[in-house]
């Protein structure tokens, strides 16, 4: 079994054209940032919230806070996910009672992860509102989840795997389509 | 890079690198005892059999906590009214509880190397809470973690574990672990419990012998105090004044060691014995800090060892991510 790059879907300055469109979406549909709050998830999701917050500060002038959420603990396919699932923290500074709450991914798929996040997050506190934002939404929900603002959406089949980069963590910056070959 | 444990039965087989990686591990239940809501699915419909043959008040709710708090189910065999005192043997009692699907076995037990003789003999993963005199391998890793927390390193760091030595499964472990990171441990405590053998204990080791606290101390980052036992102190004898005065960590003696040194103490502490109640009370004191990490690892074990239950190699890189 192989991976295979079947096409290229964003290159880096589409993927910041479009984190930058976002960022002033978000802003727009929050009716005020007093309470505005961005959790991104580990690990892609981290670079992506922290960026949309820097294009807030820069061009709206507003200071969202930024928080992280590892959600390994809350997963219901730990068995499946890999050979030995490795935790990492959270790191939420702030509480999230009351707050408006965007979280922030880099694909959004069949819906499990979002749905984890929503059981960290709802452990924590009482948010007012939680909305989701991811880069690409790639279809085949399997949860009644949905996002409200979506960088790219894009038809795939369940062999592919939806493939972004960030140069935070990847050292390389573009988003591909790849496909399991057997 | 992760590390995989079938059994959790002693420090001495670990390496540095998994012992890190363990520590590490244990950093998000650290933040999970902060959290309001401190009940997590993540071992939802597993079971945890705890088999505690000798008595115990914090490991063992340590353990059942850690369980609960991860959403597992327990099997709790509590020696004292259970079937071993009609005479059932070590192994038919596990392989009771193993005939039950438990998905690991948590054992303490009075005799060095029961958990080793139940892993050799079940096929299912155990966690070592204590065995004889042996090792006690969660309570070193939670004394490392609060060491880490404090000193920001395990590395090359003084430490002086002061009492009965040669009963201690905590001070095994202990030397065991902190050998690995290059520490330098004295020992202290009467003659007669602080046997020459002792510094043999891990290879590479960087460990001596000190009869006077006072040359003990000198320049400690860390002091583990262990608990006297009384029941031994009759072989041979100690009076309890004579071990207070000669051996009992006071504030005075504290300052011999560096500044900020912590104080741990496995607990349970004997106020007024090898502790006074000053330094156990004191800002250096870390006894109460040592219980709440010693749930984080604990839970942080289970997760790791019953979390995924199975090894397949599939390639993990964004497929759920």
């Amino acid at each position: 079994m192989r991976i295979v790059e079947k096409n290229q879907l964003m290159t880096a300055t589409e993927i910041d054209r479009t984190i930058q469109r976002l960022a002033h979406e978000i802003v727009e549909k929050s009716g005020g940032t007093a309470n505005l709050a961005l959790i991104g998830i580990r690990r892609r999701g981290v670079p992506l919230s922290q960026r949309i917050a820097q294009s807030m500060r820069r061009i709206d002038g507003v200071d969202v806070p930024v928080g992280t959420l590892d959600i390994t603990l809350y997963r219901d396919d730990l068995s499946k996910v890999a050979a030995q699932p490795v935790l990492q923290s959270s790191d939420i500074p702030f509480t999230v009672d009351d707050k408006d709450l965007v979280v922030v991914d880099d694909v959004l798929y069949t819906g499990r992860t979002i749905r984890a996040a929503m059981n960290g997050l709802f452990d924590l506190g009482r948010p007012k509102r939680v909305r989701l934002c991811v880069l690409i939404d790639r279809g085949h929900r399997e949860l009644p989840v949905e996002a409200t603002f979506v960088g790219r959406n894009v038809q795939t089949s369940d062999s592919e795997i939806v493939e972004v980069r960030l140069n935070e963590i990847d050292q390389d910056e573009r988003v591909m389509l790849v496909e399991r070959v057997d | 890079m992760p590390f995989r444990f079938g059994h959790m039965l002693g420090i001495e087989a670990l390496s540095a690198e998994e012992i890190l990686f363990l520590l590490d591990q244990s950093k998000p239940f650290q933040e999970i005892q902060k959290h309001p809501l401190k009940k997590l699915a993540t071992l939802r419909g597993k079971t945890v059999a705890l088999a505690f043959f000798e008595p115990s008040t914090r490991t063992r709710i340590s353990f059942a906590t850690a369980a609960s708090r991860l959403g597992a189910d327990q099997m709790n065999l509590q020696a004292e009214s259970s079937s071993l005192k009609k005479g059932e043997s070590l192994l038919d009692t596990v392989r009771t509880l193993d005939a039950m699907k438990p998905d690991c076995i948590v054992i303490r037990h009075s005799s060095s190397g029961a958990p080793d003789f139940v892993a050799r003999n079940l096929d299912l993963p155990v966690i070592n809470a204590g065995d004889g005199t042996h090792e006690h391998p969660t309570q070193a890793l939670l004394d490392a973690l609060t060491i880490r927390d404090h000193c920001g390193t395990l590395n090359g760091l003084n430490v002086t574990i002061l009492g009965d030595i040669l009963h201690s499964r905590v001070a095994r472990s202990n030397i065991h672990l902190l050998s690995k990171f290059g520490c330098r441990i004295t020992l202290c405590g009467p003659a007669m419990w602080v046997p020459r053998e002792m510094e043999c204990l891990a290879p590479g080791a960087v460990i001596r012998r000190a009869t006077r606290m006072e040359e003990a101390l000198e320049g400690a980052d860390v002091v583990i105090t262990l608990r006297v036992q009384q029941e031994r102190m009759h072989e041979p004898s100690l009076a309890v004044e004579e071990y207070i005065l000669q051996y009992q960590l006071t504030p005075k003696r504290l300052q011999l060691a560096k500044p900020n040194a912590l104080v741990l103490h496995p607990g349970p502490m004997i106020r007024g014995l090898e502790i006074d109640p000053a330094v156990a009370d004191g800002p250096q004191s870390c006894v109460l800090e040592q219980v709440t990490n010693g749930l984080a690892v604990r839970m942080a074990i289970l997760f790791l060892m019953i979390g995924a239950d199975s090894y397949s190699e599939r390639d993990s890189s964004h497929a759920a991510d």
